[in-house]
């Protein structure tokens, strides 16, 4: 038995060590309970203690103005180099017998759905150029909807039937769609053809889609199967030949977007767009965005080191660092006008305490 | 009743003492008098039916009380020697312990049972299962209950680990091996296999198996000394006896047909009650008897018992419960902003809900064909809607799902952490070597896990005198023998004499202790008995040596193989103190049997006959021992405390003596010494026997025996005459007035309760530096209510008075200590008795709030209870009880927190403990060290929890109101499970138990420190609701910023996603840091390493094809404004906090403030200064 009460780290129930605890068979040695030195149990480990001195709040204040600035003008800069044209054409192509009623417009597959835009470049676009359709108000991070995919089945043949997510679109007449699902079910279907000065302009529709999504998650194996084959028709049918692997506009589609207004790549043209160009685009106008009362908007934009055109970064940063800029400075002036020193012992509540009452 | 004369027939008197049973939670008396036992006194020889004699305490009455019959079905019946018989009708428990509480097959059940008796996890199974239902499915199956069987793994991993260590302790106590009778002969058998009725022999040193009653042993009177330490704690040698008719029996030899029936098994550890049944006769088992499981075998070679309790029902086992359990004001406080918290998340949820309902309200026409809704399922021939369940219930889902999105708001995973941090701050404490005591060997202990942060704050300590403040280790100091003080040895310098020895087989044997002699008293003591004044000083320490129930043992001295050190075992050490002076003065006890002692007198061997003995009790605060001399008379000796003592001395004789007696006592306690008075008389044969004979109808008595007893004590116990008084120094703890002087510059209040008497405790206030000279003192003494109620009104109007007094010379005199009024209150129990429990209490509370220490003395246990009640039940402070002795056991508990001295005077203190440590003066780092970090690093943790969890729902929430109100997040799920898992738990864990605001030196330097504490800084609901504005403002920044830059882009929800969960952890990592102040390696590694760690789980999450943002962080990673995006979102969001915490630190700086910056840039001469001034509490080994 231990000669001395073991010392007890249980967190509940423990039981209080009434000898039948551990190491008994250790009693004969005389064992001293003085907790062994070390600097980590005496928690004295070696450390950094920094203090929030002015010197240090002037400098911190000021690095950020002098990183956010020069970041923020930046961005600015390059986002204000992106050369973009938009065009929403989905009002503008109705036809105008058709103004008021859109729905059917859309919906009768034998009106003429061709339009014809014309475009004008404002600046010179350097190639690539990317074509990217935009569409306004639709939630593609609707919870229904974003669930509603099978990447098994996208994946492999062998996952064919893993359809249990994809309701409303998991079967028709019994037997699995592939792909299945809303997403798949709603996929975009206007088609644009570039003309400059009447010569074609060839769109590359190739690698619109990740690298990753091509290998890995989209099967070479997985055929489009019994696609669109149900009552109501949600958008663009596939090529029931054409593995998935293959299908980019599919994958580009199934990436779901994050907000309700997004982009999404429809293909490259490589070639330089100079300035005042007329392009004359023919769209194909097929997806129904008038049901939900959704905008459609053409896009062709070159990109930067930050991405698309997009002044909110740059703005931010500099705000950001101007705002810094002008603590550091308040903060210059607080510490030199109303100076408190460092660790003076006056300061101590009962110090003040005691000067108070000896006045 | 043959023999006339007891004296003659002394040899075969049995004298039988047991000094065990004493000690209870009730046992209230001082221990001026303690040690003053049990005895049973066994007339052998005198051929009558052997009975139970001696008077015992109160207490032990109810077992004591005789022979009344067990009744049958109350009983246990025992056959010795015969297992078999006596486990046949009921199967008693065999031997083997089980500590454990699971086995392999339970341990999965059981213990998932256990986990969900809590609250937070039954919050947690409810979302779990509400996730399982098809409708609410928010989250996938597997991820949804990850969070639970998390911590219900962790948990189970930690209980298996505990139940691992039991069972391996169980598996080494249950295989240990002891001598049992099988077959006539003992042979060596497993303790697991002892069965009851089996006859055990223990030899020394040997720990006893099971409980089991004596039958013989080695000696011849059938004595055995065991120590039982592992019981109570008490270090001293205790005695059991085998009964008379026993001892003779060989249980090898001959076949013992002897039944036992004995109680049931039950916790009380001092009481067994059975009969015996042998040879047709009936003898009564008591305490003295029986001999626990856990004792060990000292000074005996041998003995041999019979097994009567085995394993789970052996006392110790059923002893062994569970450390108490409280719950700490911060966390109360916290539950109450978790309510908060619970009524945000139902707003949320509401919200959404809301905004929800209208949308689908005016989309109601569109629903069934828009692309991302499509209500109706046209695959299907009935065109059902799909997964649609009307309008009202589609907004009561909505309302359950956005609950288990926004699940985290209520920080589950705090309790956890809080655990945590609580194990690793009890590791500290533990590990302190400040707070390791050399002279006990022991290191703190924390018994009760959940209210260390609750050390810093108390507002109150209760104290306990003796034991906590002074050391309880007696030093005879001076004595006043027939009214002449001798306290010469006092002033002379320590005096390097050999001390008294005595020749024995050609060894020399010397006490153990020294004491300081007087030369004069010496010299006196040597003379002889010649002069009417050496034969006083004769009876004086006659008196001593014989007046208590010591055992002396005779051990080598390891150091000189000629010595034999005398050591004196007694439960009291105020008999140990006398004992040690009566021999320094040639007066040594040197043999104890049963019936008779001897005492060395100045070399000449003397033995007497003892023959009987009367009890210390609380009523008569004396004990009295009557013996039988070798000059053939029989004397009375009697000590006792003076206010009980002079009442039973015969004030016809020697008036003047008495006068000077009562002079020197009141000298004495003034200066804190403990007193006793020392009376005798002789008795004439006549007066004997009637004592005698009233002494034995006493003892035999059946109902009210104790009473009977006093009766009789009484009558003997009378017209004495004085010896003298002896004073014995109750030595101050090592650092007790600077730790006094600490706490009380902390603005804690200190108030000492005690059961000394009010002299001794005024003095002991002197010089631990409670009472200073400056303080006025209020002296309550009152014996009724109504002048109790009268003695509080003017003190109250008293104190009044001193406090506007005082009040304006301290302005005036610019006093910088920090004390309102130097007001003492000094209230004895008499009065309290009035008071306690009457309307009196709301005055005595006034009364005692003004005054800046309270003394309390001559109070019974329950009433320091009651004192903690009455500061508890009428303020929201905190409350301390810090005591050592069973009699303190009740403030402890009472207390908000209790701590344990674990000192000379056993566990019990230390049972009823949270704490235990092992000085008084360890309270001081305790509180102002450990306290402080504790308090503040679990404040800083609760805030930063909520906001954690908070900002991470509120991003959430953001997202949500940008889809449809339909919870969809674009937050992996995983990742949503793993945040307060993986990504953000460890450094909050880490902060808790390593960051120190300020240093020791400082804090130890700074007792005012403690105000911060008390003016609850690092937890109140002003940070509350601060903490909540910021969390407001950084999840708009983390959520908004993305939300604008990726506007109208081809940005895809799992890549904005990952955005988000990496701006979150970064941002809650570095909102951490901020508020860390030492940055050791752990905590750099705890802080970055998680960071990092949450890069390594997005990616490798966005390395699974099947989950929908396969590769999403290495697209978006790409492009420049992910990285412009996190820093923006870093800077932006804790901007506002910095140009706060900033300006408030520069405007109006806190204490903690302040001397943290005086620690980095304070001069060095300052801190020089401290390291010599807090020696004392610093540096326990210096002297």
């Amino acid at each position: 038995m231990p000669d001395t009460v073991v010392i007890d780290i249980r967190m509940r129930g423990a039981k209080s060590s009434n000898g039948v605890d551990d190491d008994s068979v250790s009693s004969s040695k005389k064992n001293s309970h003085k907790p062994k030195y070390s600097r980590f149990t005496q928690q004295d480990l070696p450390a950094c203690k920094p203090i929030l001195t002015p010197g240090l709040v002037i400098a911190s204040f000021t690095t950020v103005a002098v990183v956010f600035l020069p970041l923020g003008l930046a961005s600015l800069f390059a986002s204000e180099s992106v050369v973009e044209i938009v065009d929403r054409y989905d009002k503008d192509c109705i036809p105008g017998t058709h103004s008021n009623l859109p729905l059917e417009y859309i919906q009768n597959s034998k009106s003429n759905k061709i339009c014809t835009r014309n475009l004008i470049v404002p600046k010179l676009m350097k190639s690539p150029v990317y074509v990217y359709y935009q569409l306004d108000n639709f939630y593609q991070n609707h919870r229904r909807y974003v669930r509603s995919r099978s990447d098994k089945q996208l994946q492999s043949k062998a996952s064919e039937n893993d359809v249990s997510n994809c309701k409303p679109e998991d079967l028709v007449d019994g037997k699995p769609i592939v792909p299945c699902g809303l997403v798949a079910w709603s996929l975009f279907n206007d088609t644009y053809n570039f003309k400059v000065e009447n010569k074609a302009l060839e769109v590359n529709k190739k690698d619109i889609a990740w690298r990753s999504d091509k290998e890995r998650k989209f099967g070479s194996d997985v055929y489009p199967i019994n696609f669109q084959a149900g009552s109501l028709i949600g958008g663009g049918s596939l090529n029931s030949s054409i593995p998935l692997s293959e299908q980019e506009d599919l994958m580009v589609w199934m990436r779901t977007a994050a907000l309700s207004t997004f982009r999404k790549l429809y293909g490259r043209i490589e070639t330089d767009l100079q300035a005042n160009d007329v392009i004359e685009v023919q769209i194909q106008n097929n997806y129904n965005s008038y049901g939900y009362g959704g905008k459609k908007r053409l896009v062709l934009s070159t990109t930067t080191w930050i991405g698309g055109k997009n002044n909110s970064l740059g703005i931010a940063y500099i705000f950001i660092g101007g705002l810094n800029l002008l603590l550091a400075i308040s903060f210059i002036l607080i510490f030199v006008f109303k100076p408190r020193p460092l660790g003076d012992p006056s300061y101590l509540s009962w110090n003040k305490q005691a000067t108070i009452s000896s006045n | 009743m043959d023999s006339k004369n007891p004296i003659e027939s002394s040899p075969s008197i049995e004298i039988t003492l047991n000094s065990s049973s004493r000690r209870s939670n009730s046992s209230s008396h001082s221990k001026a008098s303690r040690g003053n036992s049990v005895r049973e006194v066994t007339f052998g020889d005198l051929g009558s039916k052997p009975v139970r004699y001696g008077s015992r305490g109160a207490d032990s009455e109810g077992f004591s009380g005789s022979q009344k019959e067990i009744s049958d079905e109350d009983a246990r019946l025992v056959y010795v020697n015969d297992p078999e018989k006596t486990n046949e009708r009921f199967e008693f428990s065999g031997n083997s312990i089980r500590t454990g509480k699971y086995s392999i097959l339970s341990f999965v059940p059981r213990n998932l049972f256990e986990q969900f008796h809590r609250v937070a996890y039954i919050y947690f199974l409810i979302i779990a299962v509400l996730n399982q239902l098809p409708q609410l499915a928010v989250f996938g199956r597997g991820v949804s209950i990850l969070p639970l069987s998390f911590v219900l793994l962790v948990t189970a991993v930690k209980d298996a680990y505990e139940d691992w260590r039991r069972h391996r302790s169980d598996r080494i106590e249950n295989n240990r091996l002891t001598w049992v009778l099988v077959n006539d002969q003992f042979q060596q058998k497993k303790w697991k296999d002892i069965r009851v009725g089996e006859i055990i022999k223990i030899h020394t040193n040997e720990t006893l198996p099971c409980d089991m009653v004596l039958l013989s042993t080695s000696d011849s009177t059938g004595v055995a000394y065991v120590q039982t330490i592992n019981l109570d704690g008490e270090s001293n040698l205790k005695t059991r006896y085998a009964k008379q008719e026993t001892l003779s029996k060989t249980p090898e030899k001959e076949k013992i047909r002897v039944l036992i029936k004995c109680e049931k098994p039950n916790r009380n550890i001092y009481g067994f009650h059975a009969n015996m049944d042998m040879d047709g006769k009936r003898l009564s088992l008591g305490s003295s008897n029986i001999v626990l499981r856990g004792c060990e075998l000292k000074n005996t070679a041998w003995a041999i018992g019979v097994a009567v309790y085995c394993g789970r029902e052996t006392k110790v086992m059923l002893n062994s419960s569970g450390a108490p359990s409280k719950r700490s004001r911060l966390e109360t406080r916290m539950n109450f902003e978790i309510i908060i918290l619970s009524f945000f998340l139902i707003s949320l949820c509401t919200i959404v809900s809301i905004c929800a309902a209208v949308w689908l309200r005016r989309h109601r026409h569109d629903l069934n064909t828009i692309p991302f809704y499509r209500k109706k399922n046209f695959n299907d021939e009935d065109k059902d809607d799909y997964n649609y369940y009307g309008w009202g219930l589609e907004i009561f889902f909505t309302f359950l799902m956005s609950v288990i999105v926004f699940q985290i708001m209520i920080p589950i995973s705090l309790y956890i952490s809080m655990e945590l941090v609580r194990v690793g701050q009890a590791y500290f404490m533990i590990r302190d070597t400040l707070m390791y005591d050399e002279a006990s060997n022991s290191a703190f202990q924390c018994r009760a896990l959940n209210i260390n942060e609750d050390l810093g704050q108390i507002k109150f300590v209760f104290s306990d005198k003796t034991g906590t403040l002074t050391e309880n280790k007696m030093e005879f100091q001076c004595a006043s023998i027939w009214g002449v003080d001798y306290s010469g040895g006092k002033d002379s310098s320590v005096n390097e004499q050999v001390g008294h020895f005595v020749q024995v087989d050609g060894k020399i044997l010397r006490p153990k202790m020294k004491v300081r002699i007087d030369p004069e008293l010496l010299q006196l003591s040597r003379s002889g008995n010649n002069t009417e004044e050496a034969k006083r000083v004769h009876d004086f320490f006659l008196a001593l040596a014989a007046c208590n129930t010591i055992v002396p043992i005779a051990f080598d001295d390891a150091s000189n193989p000629t010595v034999k050190l005398m050591d004196y075992q007694g439960e009291s050490p105020d008999e140990q103190a006398l004992a040690y002076a009566a021999a320094a003065y040639g007066f040594m006890l040197i043999e104890r049997t049963s019936g008779h002692i001897v005492i060395d007198i100045q070399g000449e061997r003397q033995r007497f006959n003892v023959l009987g003995l009367h009890e210390f009790d609380s009523d008569r605060k004396r004990m009295s021992v009557i013996l039988g001399c070798p000059d053939k008379t029989v004397k009375v000796f009697v000590k006792g405390a003076d206010t009980t003592m002079f009442s039973v001395i015969d004030r016809s004789l020697n008036m003047d003596i008495i006068r000077a007696t009562e002079a020197h006592l009141h000298n004495y306690s003034s200066l804190g010494l403990r007193t006793l008075v020392i009376g005798m008389r002789e008795l004439s044969d006549s007066e004997f026997e009637q004592w005698h004979s009233s002494f034995e109808a006493a003892s035999t008595s059946l109902i009210g025996r104790a009473a009977m007893l006093r009766k009789v004590a009484n009558t003997v116990e009378k017209s004495l005459r004085i010896l003298g008084a002896s004073a014995i120094e109750d030595k101050l703890q090592q650092g007790v007035p600077e730790a006094i002087e600490s706490l009380r510059t902390a603005g804690i209040k200190v108030w000492v309760l005690t059961g000394d008497k009010q002299e001794t405790a005024i003095s002991i206030g002197y010089s631990s530096k409670l009472l200073t000279s400056k303080m006025t003192q209020i002296i309550i003494n009152s014996n009724s209510k109504e002048s109790s109620r009268k003695s509080l009104e003017d003190a109250l109007r008293m104190s009044k008075k001193l406090i506007t007094v005082s009040g304006t010379t301290h302005n005036n005199g610019g006093n910088s200590g920090g004390a309102v009024s130097p007001v003492a209150l000094i209230i004895d129990g008499t009065s309290l008795v009035y008071i306690l429990d009457s309307e009196l209490e709301e005055q005595l509370f006034k009364l005692a709030s003004k005054c800046s220490v309270v003394l309390c003395c001559r109070v019974a246990p329950l009433q320091k209870a009651g004192i903690v009640m009455l500061v508890k039940n009428r303020t929201s402070d905190m409350t301390l009880s810090i005591g050592d002795g069973a009699n303190d056991v009740s403030m402890i508990q009472k207390a908000d927190v209790g701590v344990g001295i674990s000192g000379k005077e056993g566990r019990q203190a230390v049972m009823a403990s949270d704490f235990a440590m092992g000085q008084f003066r360890f309270l001081v780092p305790l509180l102002l060290v450990h306290g402080h970090w504790n308090y503040q690093r679990m404040g800083c943790m609760i805030l930063y929890n909520f906001y954690r969890n908070a900002v991470f729902v509120l991003v959430l929430f953001w997202y949500v109101l940008f889809t449809c109100f339909t919870l969809t997040t674009a937050i992996n799920e995983w990742s949503s499970m793993l945040y307060s898992i993986i990504y953000t738990s460890l450094p909050t864990i880490v902060v808790g138990i390593l960051d120190k605001d300020l240093s020791r030196r400082t804090l130890l330097k700074y007792p005012q420190l403690y105000g911060a504490e008390h003016r609850q800084e690092s937890y109140n609901s002003k940070l509350f609701w601060l903490t909540m504005i910021d969390t407001l403002w950084q999840s708009v920044v983390i959520y908004f910023i993305p939300h604008l830059a990726y506007w109208g882009s081809t940005i895809d929800a799992p890549s904005i996603g990952d955005l988000w969960t990496l701006a979150v952890v970064i941002l809650v990592n570095l909102h951490l840091a901020m508020d860390v102040i030492r940055w050791s390696w752990i905590t750099h590694v705890a802080i970055w390493g998680s960071i990092v760690a949450t890069f390594i789980c997005v990616i490798v999450l966005d390395a699974v094809p099947t989950l929908v943002g396969y590769w999403a962080i290495f697209d978006i990673a790409k492009e420049g404004s992910f990285w412009l995006c996190l820093l923006a979102i870093v800077v932006a969001a804790l901007l506002p906090r910095f140009v706060v915490k900033v300006l408030y630190q520069h405007f109006s700086p806190s204490d903690i403030q302040i001397t943290r910056e005086a620690e980095k840039f304070g001069s060095r001469r300052e801190f020089g200064a401290v390291e010599i001034e807090m020696n004392p509490i610093l540096e326990p080994s210096r002297r």
